[in-house]
């Protein structure tokens, strides 16, 4: 079973993320960088299941060159190879672009499964994954907390608001996991000198046949007007614990009237 | 049609959710409010619809809206999209209401907003308020496709308040190609929840990766007992195995709006504080000085959650005894 991971690789959870308020993008260049931790989530699964089922794992990512050492981190982990889309054309654009951009991509690997992370740690918006299963022609399955195999059906165990469907879907199709599905392993030495000889395809937007009224800002159909700051609340007073915090906490609730 | 706002009613343990009333109380105000309701549901689901405001439901109780997931119901609203023309529809943050505006935004080559925490229809557009990185900014976006624009709307964004409408019923045909059977929803499994609900609590007593572990939830439960309130975590948290997702505040699980938000060993990540920041007083627990927490609280602590947590309780418990 081949799978294609579709994964981000964002500034390090270390970095504070900054809205440029000129370009109003994220500010991407000269922070350190990692692989989404919901992106290693769903590099794992496919690792898993191929482990068991046989196949590749190819990752395909979209990012600045920065994005490199994320995807070193999925190859040492086992991935088999990378597909990494770099072009300054296609920076600023929206879910849409992006999932057209991806979709592109994914569409020269050999596939019968793609699983996403349900969203990315840094921009969250969560419907990247089904506009790709859109452009791909694949049935979607959202917000998976396990997935099995049996032929050519997958079997997966989805998030509810009061439980979890057990949900049916044949192959090929496109899964977002949720983060919490696994852990993911670290790589070790052997993976991590392995990762050095892996192939990392790169492609441009024309490599992939997307005209540049498509990709990027220019094919948006999302606009950010404004770029903001939120009316700040108004600042309380923080106290270090000298012992008699929990008094503390209790004084202040009797204040507002709690107790 | 200009002024026309859509929301796709949601229905969740049978009844129409809470998201979906504020959205169509939301889209009475803001121009003429109708819904689309597919799939069984129970008799009073349209009234309770009109009740908040819609003048039309769009509606198909054809049951393979309920047992093959988002395909047939895209099909359907794609089609009434290109009939009927919307200004705006609006689709609840949630598992169904991400997936339809996914495939719907892709088919219609027309894109949409994420994360909507306000919007209003300007210059036959629409534009959105988004609190974007969780807390930490405030943007307005827009969409500048021709044709419907498709909002995702947060939780708890508006009130749903009541004008009761007259209602015209439209019956539309059900989607029926196979194509769309791809997805099938083979049982649906109810998981038991502990204790009081999120949901409506005038106080929430939260748990994060500084719990450091499930059996530390048991202190926090003592804590929300005392103050008659329930027991939340952030993703971390529940990503670790420690609480069932129901309990997950933030993004990815519930929004809530308390009167009064205790975070415990919670640093403040943008996910969580997407999900609770607008709760009236918040306090918080935690060691570490610089956590983003601390700035949006009304009385912080630092210091270690399993000294100050305990000698908290055992203060209630004099004062309530006292």
């Amino acid at each position: 079973m081949n799978v294609v991971v579709c994964g981000k690789v964002i500034p390090a959870s270390s970095v504070t993320i900054e809205i440029d308020s000129n370009t109003k993008r994220m500010v991407r260049k000269g922070v350190p960088h990692e692989l989404d931790p919901a992106a290693a989530s769903a590099v794992e699964e496919a690792l898993r299941l191929t482990e068991k089922h046989g196949g590749t794992v190819i990752l395909v990512t979209m990012g600045i060159s920065d994005a490199t050492i994320g995807i070193r981190n999925a190859l040492a982990m086992g991935a088999t190879s990378a597909v990494h889309i770099l072009d300054e054309a296609v920076a600023g654009s929206d879910t849409l672009g992006t999932a057209k951009i991806l979709a592109a991509a994914i569409k020269k690997q050999p596939f019968d499964l793609v699983i996403c992370a349900t969203e990315s740690s840094d921009s969250y918006s969560g419907i990247v994954p089904g506009q790709i299963a859109y452009f791909l022609g694949v049935p979607p399955v959202t917000f998976a907390k396990e997935i099995s195999v049996a032929g050519s059906t997958i079997i997966i165990k989805r998030q509810s608001e009061s439980g979890y469907d057990l949900i049916e879907c044949a192959l090929p199709a496109l899964v977002a996991v949720s983060s919490g599905i696994n852990e993911p392993r670290y790589p070790q030495l052997k993976g991590i000198m392995a990762a050095k000889k892996k192939e990392i395809k790169v492609y441009t937007a024309a490599d992939l046949g997307l005209a540049p009224d498509q990709v990027g800002e220019n094919g948006a159909r999302e606009k950010v007007l404004t770029v903001g700051r939120p009316a700040k609340r108004q600042a309380g007073k923080v106290v270090t614990d000298e012992g008699d915090g929990g008094k503390q906490i209790a004084d202040f609730l009797a204040e507002i009237k709690v107790i | 049609m200009a002024g026309v706002i859509w929301v796709y009613a949601e229905l969740n343990d049978d009844r129409i959710t809470t998201t979906t009333l504020e959205m169509v109380a939301k889209a009475a105000e803001a121009g003429k409010a109708e819904a689309v309701l597919l799939g069984p549901a129970p008799e009073d689901a349209v009234q309770t619809l009109a009740k908040y405001g819609a003048t039309k439901i769009y509606r198909s109780a054809d049951p393979i809206y309920r047992e093959y997931l988002t395909l047939p119901a895209a099909e359907t609203i794609a089609g009434l999209i290109n009939t009927f023309k919307p200004a705006v529809m609006l689709f609840a943050s949630s598992y169904t209401g991400r997936d339809l505006v996914a495939n719907l935004s892709a088919r219609l080559d027309c894109g949409a907003i994420s994360d909507v925490g306000d919007f209003k229809l300007k210059d036959g557009s629409v534009e959105a308020t988004i609190p974007a990185l969780g807390a930490s900014y405030q943007n307005t976006s827009t969409l500048v496709s021709q044709g419907t624009k498709l909002l995702l709307v947060r939780p708890k964004s508006f009130e749903p308040e009541i004008s009761e409408q007259a209602v015209a019923i439209e019956e539309v045909p059900a989607a029926s190609d196979d194509g769309l059977r791809k997805v099938r929803m083979k049982e649906r499994v109810t998981v038991k929840r502990e204790g009081p609900q999120l949901e409506g609590a005038k106080t929430i007593v939260s748990g994060g990766r500084g719990l450091k572990g499930e059996e530390n939830f048991a202190m926090l439960s003592d804590l929300a007992e005392l103050l008659g309130g329930a027991v939340g975590a952030t993703r971390a948290a529940v990503d670790a195995g420690w609480v069932p997702y129901a309990m997950q505040i933030g993004q990815t699980g519930k929004t809530v709006k308390p009167d009064l938000y205790i975070a415990c060993g919670i640093s403040g990540a943008v996910q969580h504080l997407s999900g609770m920041k607008t709760s009236k007083t918040i306090i918080s627990i935690n060691k570490d000085a610089d956590a983003p927490i601390f700035q949006y609280s009304d009385f912080g602590m630092v210091g270690d959650v399993f000294k100050i947590i305990p000698q908290l309780i055992e203060e209630l418990k004099k004062r309530q005894g006292g």
